[in-house]
């Protein structure tokens, strides 16, 4: 098993650069299957010291939820957008910066949760606080930063905080 | 049925179209550069989003094969579009934001960028 553990240090990691490969290949042949493993065996160990403490995934239910929580808010946001560029004077439009006190402390989490208030439109994240704490966001068009604040908390943090803590 | 899928294609090309453009239209319009940012994000997400979904679905509903590599363009915009957008934003708050300007950071007090010591040869914004 401690064997195993050497030879796969990140057996997550090896499926997943197995599967980019192949999509990089666009062809499902064994061919592509094995170069695509021998990357994802190789990479993995190769890289192995530089990454430590990797966080573990406990629910995996949970990142599927997440990915379609994340795809639905990112189509609904795009729609909200576009109404405020399109239709709102910019006089109206009350540009606000959020703080948010994170209660995740994974380095990985707080990336992930980063990267999705960016993608989620209407959004961006700016900086984090000088010990990790907290989370600077700008929003595009926010009368009340409690709500934006309390939703991304909600939908996002709370399952982030599931999935890796 | 070819007219079906013709018409989802289209439908999805369109879409990518509309966003496309509401966000460069977004880069005209919005006036503060933090705004701006906003645009680039959008036109990444929908924009280029529509354009693969259509690539997909003509490649196995005209063209009859499996054609998945378009999934890629979006894992690797979705890892790359956050650092951009944070990079830039860094670089805002470094130049044109003073600590009293934004937000409190909670118990930390200062913000990443506001933390770090100022440089000889950086001037220093934040007395003027």
């Amino acid at each position: 098993m401690k064997l195993l553990h050497r030879i796969f240090p990140h057996p997550h990691l090896t499926i997943l650069l197995t599967l980019v490969w192949m999509l990089l290949a666009n062809s499902p042949s064994l061919n592509s299957l094995v170069f695509g493993l021998i990357l994802g065996i190789i990479i993995p160990f190769i890289t192995q010291p530089y990454w430590p403490d990797r966080p573990k995934l406990r629910n995996w239910p949970m990142v599927v939820e997440y990915i379609l929580v994340v795809l639905w808010d990112i189509v609904m946001a795009n729609i909200t957008v576009a109404r405020i560029i399109l239709f709102k004077r910019d006089a109206d439009r009350q540009p606000n910066w959020i703080c948010i006190p994170l209660e995740l402390r994974t380095p990985e989490a707080i990336t992930v949760l980063a990267g999705t208030i960016t993608m989620t439109p209407g959004t961006v994240s700016c900086d984090l606080s000088a010990q990790g704490h907290n989370l600077l966001v700008h929003c595009l068009d926010a009368p009340d930063p409690e709500a934006v604040r309390d939703q991304i908390k909600q939908r996002y943090e709370r399952r982030l905080k599931e999935i890796f803590e | 049925m070819e007219y079906i899928f013709e018409f989802l294609i289209a439908f999805f090309l369109i879409v990518s179209g509309i966003f496309g453009f509401v966000g460069s239209f977004g880069m005209i319009k919005l006036k503060d550069p933090m705004s701006r940012l906003h645009a680039p994000t959008k036109a990444t997400t929908l924009g280029v989003g529509g354009v693969l979904i259509a690539s997909i679905l003509h490649s196995f509903l005209i063209e009859q094969h499996l054609s998945l590599h378009e999934l890629l363009i979006t894992l690797f915009l979705f890892l790359t579009a956050p650092i951009t957008a944070l990079f830039i934003a860094k670089w805002h708050i470094h130049r044109h934001e003073k600590p009293q300007d934004l937000p409190g950071a909670g118990e930390d007090e200062l913000w990443a960028t506001h933390a770090v010591e100022q440089v000889e040869d950086v001037p220093d914004h934040s007395t003027n």
